[in-house]
């Protein structure tokens, strides 16, 4: 089964991280993603910048309503993701136990709705 | 005749019930959708209680719910062929029954029990899951026996049910690492499960009578399947030491009798040496776990059918042990009223005050503990106002009335 591992994290202590600290958290996605591929359980990956910098869109009557900023503020925000393939949730749940993420933010596990073909 | 008729029934609804949950266990493991597989079998089952109690249960059990089984399957299948979406699944069931030989369907019930305890399924979910996909009762015996409506707990099983095949919770028992995380969910479910059936407020309701029947059932299997898990033999323990008194929980006219003022002859001596046998097995494991001591506790208390009185201060270390592991409100209660058995009322209402007694206001246990130990004291006062509280405060009518009684037994 698919799933998406849906990162959630607060930027702030980012922002203020020095150097080592951050090859190091650097280095801990690296390696998780690189067990992710051993495993053959990775599909993709993304991190995402910061909310600050998103921009929301919505449609109403064919008028585009245009918004600075994400669809909804919150301290921990939608960071990143990962896709992948294993056999059922008790092993989704295991990988996303392992993300970095989940050592300092939240991993919300979504399965991929199953497209017909 | 209408005994005989009655006994039939509850014959055939059983044997019903242990072929049911292996049933659906064995095509759930391949199908991973439980409502497809009671579907696939819910007419079987039905068949199977209108004619067993009649013409008898027949010899093989499996072999004639999966033939009818079976059949329905294909049927179904058919008719979906025909339909715009032949399900996969109906095949799927289909194929699975038609290689389903007589006395060859493996037990996945494990697997199933795993599944419906998986902490991905909301917790109060767990229990009733269980009663239905292993035991097959019908949502509106579980609700009753969980206070909640027939129609809401329906939908909450269904939900549960989809969530299990839409979001990939795994039919298998948990490998050796992850099961130490994963047992304790299944035995909180199957005691949640017992003490639903056990509470039965009216003390008269065959099927919740029942439920708890099929909880220690489900403790057997567990405990059967796993027996070196210390816990699951606690578990076990733990249900029969307090089925044993079953019969001594009410009196003649049906109303509430508290364990202290119990008959213990009425106690069912073959359940509580089973129990000790388990205990002692589980002792040996040296796991120690929450079952286990509130099975020692229940234990304690059963050494007043052969000594006369409770070994009480084998009572306080054991619950001073489960109040530091579970900090648990009706541990605190249970643990103060052994206390004033030991130290006296003086210490037993001290340690009843120890936690913050706001948190334990609107507890029915509490109050009444607290009424119980002021009238030992004489405070009679104070007695009557705490049995007000408690009376108000519960909902078992016969427990309510027990406590009327107790008040109207203080003196003036």
């Amino acid at each position: 089964m698919e799933y998406m591992l849906v990162l959630f994290s607060d930027p702030k202590p980012l922002m203020t991280m020095k150097p080592a600290e951050m090859e190091q958290m650097a280095g801990a996605y690296y390696a998780f993603t690189q067990a992710l591929q051993k495993e053959k359980a990775f599909i993709d990956s993304r991190r995402l910048k910061t909310a600050a910098d998103a921009t929301t869109v919505t449609q109403n009557g064919g008028k585009s309503k245009v918004v600075n900023g994400p669809y909804i503020e919150t301290k921990e925000e939608l960071a990143g993701y990962y896709l992948i393939d294993v056999p059922d949730l008790d092993a989704a749940l295991k990988w996303a136990a392992r993300c970095p993420t989940a050592g300092h933010g939240h991993v919300e596990v979504r399965p991929i709705w199953p497209m017909p073909g | 005749m209408a005994e005989g008729g009655e006994t039939a029934k509850a014959t055939a609804e059983m044997v019903a019930r242990r072929s049911y949950g292996k049933l659906v266990a064995f095509l759930c493991a391949r199908t991973r959708d439980v409502t497809a597989a009671e579907d696939a079998l819910a007419e079987a089952f039905a068949s199977a209680l209108a004619h067993w109690p009649s013409r008898g249960v027949p010899d093989n059990p499996e072999a004639w719910l999966i033939a009818a089984a079976r059949r329905k399957a294909i049927d179904a299948h058919r008719a979906a062929k025909r339909g715009e979406n032949a399900s996969a699944h109906l095949s799927l069931i289909a194929e699975e029954l038609a290689t389903a030989s007589i006395g060859e369907i493996p037990d996945e019930r494990l697997k199933l029990l795993f599944t419906c305890a998986h902490p991905a399924i909301d917790q109060e979910m767990r229990a009733p899951l269980m009663l239905q996909t292993v035991l097959g009762f019908d949502a509106a015996a579980i609700a009753s026996a969980f206070l909640v409506s027939p129609a809401a707990m329906s939908q909450r099983l269904v939900r549960a049910k989809t969530r299990i095949r839409e979001s990939g919770i795994p039919f298998r028992i948990p490998a050796r690492e992850e099961l130490a995380e994963r047992l304790p969910f299944v035995l909180d479910a199957i005691y949640a499960a017992y003490a639903e059936g056990w509470s039965d407020p009216m003390g008269t309701d065959a099927s919740a009578r029942q439920m708890a029947e099929e909880a220690i059932w489900l403790g057997r299997l567990v405990a059967m399947l796993l027996p070196d898990e210390a816990e699951a033999l606690g578990l076990l323990a733990l249900m029969l030491h307090s089925h044993a008194r079953r019969a001594a929980r009410r009196d003649a006219d049906g109303e509430f009798v508290p364990l202290s003022e119990q008959d213990a002859g009425l106690w069912d001596g073959a359940m509580m040496t089973e129990a000790e046998a388990l205990l002692r097995r589980a002792a040996a494991m040296n796991a120690i776990g929450r079952f286990q001591l509130e099975a020692a506790v229940q234990s304690a208390h059963a050494v007043r059918a052969l000594k006369g009185a409770a070994d009480w201060a084998a009572i306080v270390t054991l619950y001073d042990a489960l109040s530091v592991m579970t900090g648990s409100p009706v541990v605190a209660i249970n643990r103060a009223i052994a206390i004033a058995e030991t130290e006296g009322i003086a210490a037993g209402l001290a340690a009843l005050d120890a936690p913050d007694p706001r948190s334990l206001s609107q507890y029915q246990p509490y109050w009444s503990a607290r009424a119980h130990l002021l009238a030992g004291m004489g405070a009679v006062d104070e007695a009557r106002a705490a049995y007000d509280q408690a009376i108000g405060l519960e909902i078992d009518p016969a427990v309510r009335r027990f406590l009327q009684k107790k008040k109207a037994r203080l003196a003036h």
